[in-house]
C-alpha cells in the first residue's frame, strides 16, 4: 500500500513536472537555443544527488564505491561546467549595450 | 553543544529536506522560464545554478558521514575537470562542450543504477517498479553517454564528421540491440539476479549509443545532442523515482520535456523528423549524389580578390552577411563586425541572416557575433531575412555552406532537399568566403557556388575578412 502510494505520487509529480516542461520551452527564440539547451543540460547534473544518496547507502564494496566517486565525479562536471558555460554565454548576449542602446529591451524575439 | 545537536536534528529531518527539495525545484522552474527570454536569461541561469546549489547541499546534510571522503573526492575531481574546461572553452567549441557535460550526466545515472543493482544483490527484495525505472534510467544513460562522446569526437572531429554506416543493415543492428538491452532488463525485472546480465545490457546500450550517433552527420548533429539531453533528463527522472527524490524527478522530467520540444523545433526548421534523423542521418549515399552532381558543373567557379570583394561591397547599398561554422573555426566574428563598421561608415546597410542551424547548433552564430559586440537588431533569423534577399546587392557569405545550398530547394534528389535555407542566391550578387571547394558538414557540392552570380574568395575567414577591411579603407 505504502509503496503504491509513493509511487503514484511519484508518478503524478512526473506527469505535472513534464508538463511545465512543456509549457515553459513552448516559445524561446532560435536565438537562445544554445544556451537553453546548455542550461537544460545543467539542470540534468543533478544526478549528483542520486550519486551522494546511494554513496551514503550501507554495504557498499569497494568496486561500488570507485563506481559512485566516478558517478559523483561526472555529475559534478555536468553541474559546474554546465552551469559555468551557460552563464559565459549568456555574458555575451548581455555585453552589447553600446550601439543598440535603448533598443536592446525590445530585442524579445517574437 | 547539546545546540548543535538539535539544529542538526532539525536540519535532518525528512521534511526540512523535502522542503528544501521543493524551493530546488521551484527555482529550476523559474531559471528555466528566465532563459527563454534574453533578458532574463542570464539571471534565469544563476536562479537555477542557486536551485542546484541547495538541493545539493541539503543532501549532503543528510550525507551518511563515513562516506565525506569519496564525496569530497568526487565533488573535487568534478570541480577540477569541469570549471578549467568551462572557461576555457573557445566560443566556437561550444556545441560539443555541450555533447560532454551532456554525455557525462548520462554516465552518472547508468553507474549510479549499476550500484543501486549491485548494493540490493541485484534488486532481490526491490520493488519490481523501482526496478524498472532503474533499469530505464540504466539503458538510456549509457545511450547518452555513448551517443554523446561520439557527438562529441565528431564536432571536435576526432572521429570523422561524415557518416559512418553500416549500410542498409545499420536499423537491423540498431533494432537488435535495442531488443537485446530491453530483453535483459525485463529478465532482471522479472527476477534474474545475474550482474553479467546487467552487465550485457549495459553494453548492448551503449554498442546502441554508438550505432545511433555514428551514421549522423550534417546539420543533424544538433538536433542529436538536444535529443541525448532530454534523454539524459528522463533518464535523470527515472533514477529520481528509482531513489524517491523529488528534486531528481522534476528537474530531470523539465529537462526530458524541454529537451523535447527544444529538439522537435530544430527539426521542424530544418523539415526533418526525429525518427528520419535517429534512423541513420543522411545516409550513406549523401555523399556520392553530391560527387555526382558536382561533376555537372565542375569547371564554372568564378575566384575573386579581397579588392575586388572590397569594391563590390564599397559600392552596394544593402550588404547581408551570411555566418557559417567557417567563420566560427576561424573566430572571425571580430573582423566581421570590424567589416560592418567599415561598410556602415560608408552609408552600407548592413545585416546578418542566420539559419537556425547555421554553425553546429542553433543559435551558434548569434553567440559568436554577439561576443563581437554586433548589435541584437542586426541578426536577422531565416524567415524575416529571405524575403529580404531579392533587394540585397550583395550577400557575404562568410564560411557558411549548407544552409544556402539550392539544392535544397530545386533538387528533389538532394538529400538535403526540403531543409528551409538562407536564399542567397536571390540577391544581385554573391560573394562566398571559403577556405576551398570542400564540401561541407554534410558532405553535399553547393551549387551556389557554381551560379554566374557568385565570386569565391578562397581562404580563411578570419585573413579573409580582414583583407577586406584593409582594402575598403584604400577606395
Amino acid at each position: 500500500m505504502i509503496l503504491a502510494s509513493t509511487l503514484t505520487t511519484n508518478l503524478a509529480i512526473l506527469v505535472l513536472a513534464g508538463f511545465i516542461g512543456f509549457v515553459v520551452i513552448s516559445k524561446v527564440p532560435n536565438t537562445l537555443h544554445t544556451p537553453l539547451m546548455s542550461g537544460t543540460n545543467a539542470i540534468h547534473g543533478i544526478v549528483l544527488l542520486g550519486g551522494l544518496l546511494v554513496v551514503g547507502l550501507s554495504g557498499n564494496g569497494t568496486f561500488n564505491k570507485i563506481i559512485l566517486v566516478i558517478a559523483i565525479t561526472f555529475g559534478t562536471i555536468n553541474v559546474v561546467g554546465g552551469f559555468l558555460v551557460t552563464d559565459r554565454m549568456l555574458e555575451m548576449f548581455k555585453s552589447k549595450p553600446k550601439s543598440a542602446g535603448e533598443k536592446d529591451k525590445q530585442g524579445k524575439g517574437s | 553543544m547539546s545546540a548543535t545537536v538539535l539544529a542538526s536534528t532539525f536540519l535532518q529531518d525528512p521534511s526540512f529536506l523535502d522542503i528544501l527539495y521543493i524551493v530546488a525545484f521551484g527555482l529550476f522552474i523559474q531559471g528555466l522560464r528566465g532563459l527563454s527570454g534574453p533578458t532574463t536569461a542570464v539571471r534565469g541561469n544563476r536562479i537555477a545554478a542557486v536551485g542546484m546549489a541547495i538541493a545539493v547541499i541539503a543532501t549532503l546534510l543528510n550525507a551518511n558521514e563515513g562516506n565525506w571522503a569519496l564525496i569530497v573526492i568526487g565533488v573535487v575531481l568534478g570541480t577540477a575537470v569541469g570549471v578549467p574546461a568551462a572557461r576555457q572553452v573557445k566560443m566556437t567549441a561550444m556545441p560539443q562542450m555541450v555533447a560532454l557535460f551532456n554525455g557525462v550526466g548520462g554516465g552518472a545515472v547508468f553507474l549510479i543504477s549499476w550500484s543501486e543493482f549491485r548494493l540490493s544483490d541485484g534488486f532481490t527484495a526491490t520493488p519490481t517498479y523501482i526496478a524498472i525505472f532503474s533499469l530505464f534510467a540504466a539503458i538510456v544513460g549509457s545511450v547518452s553517454f555513448w551517443g554523446s562522446n561520439i557527438a562529441f569526437g565528431k564536432l571536435q572531429e576526432i572521429i570523422p564528421g561524415r557518416p559512418i554506416t553500416l549500410g542498409s543493415s545499420q536499423q537491423i543492428v540498431n533494432l537488435l540491440l535495442l531488443l537485446v538491452a530491453v530483453a535483459c532488463g525485463v529478465a532482471i525485472a522479472s527476477g534474474e539476479h545475474s550482474e553479467a546480465l546487467f552487465i550485457l545490457m549495459l553494453v548492448s546500450a551503449a554498442l546502441l549509443g554508438n550505432a545511433v550517433v555514428f551514421p549522423i552527420g550534417g546539420a543533424d548533429m544538433p538536433v542529436v545532442i538536444s535529443l541525448l539531453n532530454a534523454f539524459t533528463g528522463l533518464s535523470a527522472a527515472a533514477t529520481g523515482i528509482a531513489l524517491n527524490n523529488p528534486a531528481l524527478i522534476v528537474a530531470g522530467m523539465i529537462v526530458g520535456a524541454s529537451g523535447t520540444i527544444l529538439t522537435n523545433l530544430m527539426a521542424t526548421a530544418m523539415n526533418r523528423s526525429i525518427p528520419a534523423i535517429v534512423a541513420g542521418g543522411f545516409g550513406g549515399g549523401g555523399a556520392v549524389e553530391g560527387a555526382s552532381g558536382a561533376g555537372e558543373h565542375a569547371g564554372t567557379v568564378r575566384s575573386t580578390s579581397a579588392a575586388d570583394a572590397a569594391i563590390q561591397l564599397a559600392y552596394a547599398n544593402r550588404v547581408v552577411i551570411v555566418p557559417g561554422y567557417g567563420m566560427a573555426v576561424a573566430q572571425a566574428q571580430h573582423a566581421v563586425r570590424e567589416l560592418t563598421k567599415e561598410l556602415e561608415k560608408r552609408q552600407v546597410e548592413v545585416s546578418y541572416a542566420i539559419h537556425p542551424v547555421a554553425g553546429r547548433m542553433p543559435g551558434h552564430m548569434n553567440v559568436l557575433l554577439a561576443e563581437a559586440d554586433v548589435p541584437y537588431d542586426q541578426l536577422k533569423e531565416m524567415d524575416d531575412a529571405n524575403p529580404e534577399f531579392s533587394r540585397t546587392d550583395v550577400s557575404l557569405v562568410i564560411g557558411a555552406n549548407d544552409v544556402t545550398n539550392p539544392a535544397a530547394k530545386n533538387t528533389p534528389s538532394s538529400p538535403i532537399y526540403g531543409m528551409p535555407i538562407l536564399e542567397v542566391a536571390d540577391s544581385h550578387s554573391v560573394i562566398v568566403i571559403k577556405r576551398s571547394m570542400n564540401p561541407g558538414f554534410a558532405g553535399i557540392e553547393n551549387e551556389l557556388y557554381y551560379d554566374p552570380k557568385t565570386t569565391m574568395l578562397f581562404g580563411d575567414a578570419k585573413s579573409a575578412v580582414s583583407e577586406i577591411t584593409a582594402e575598403l579603407a584604400h577606395i
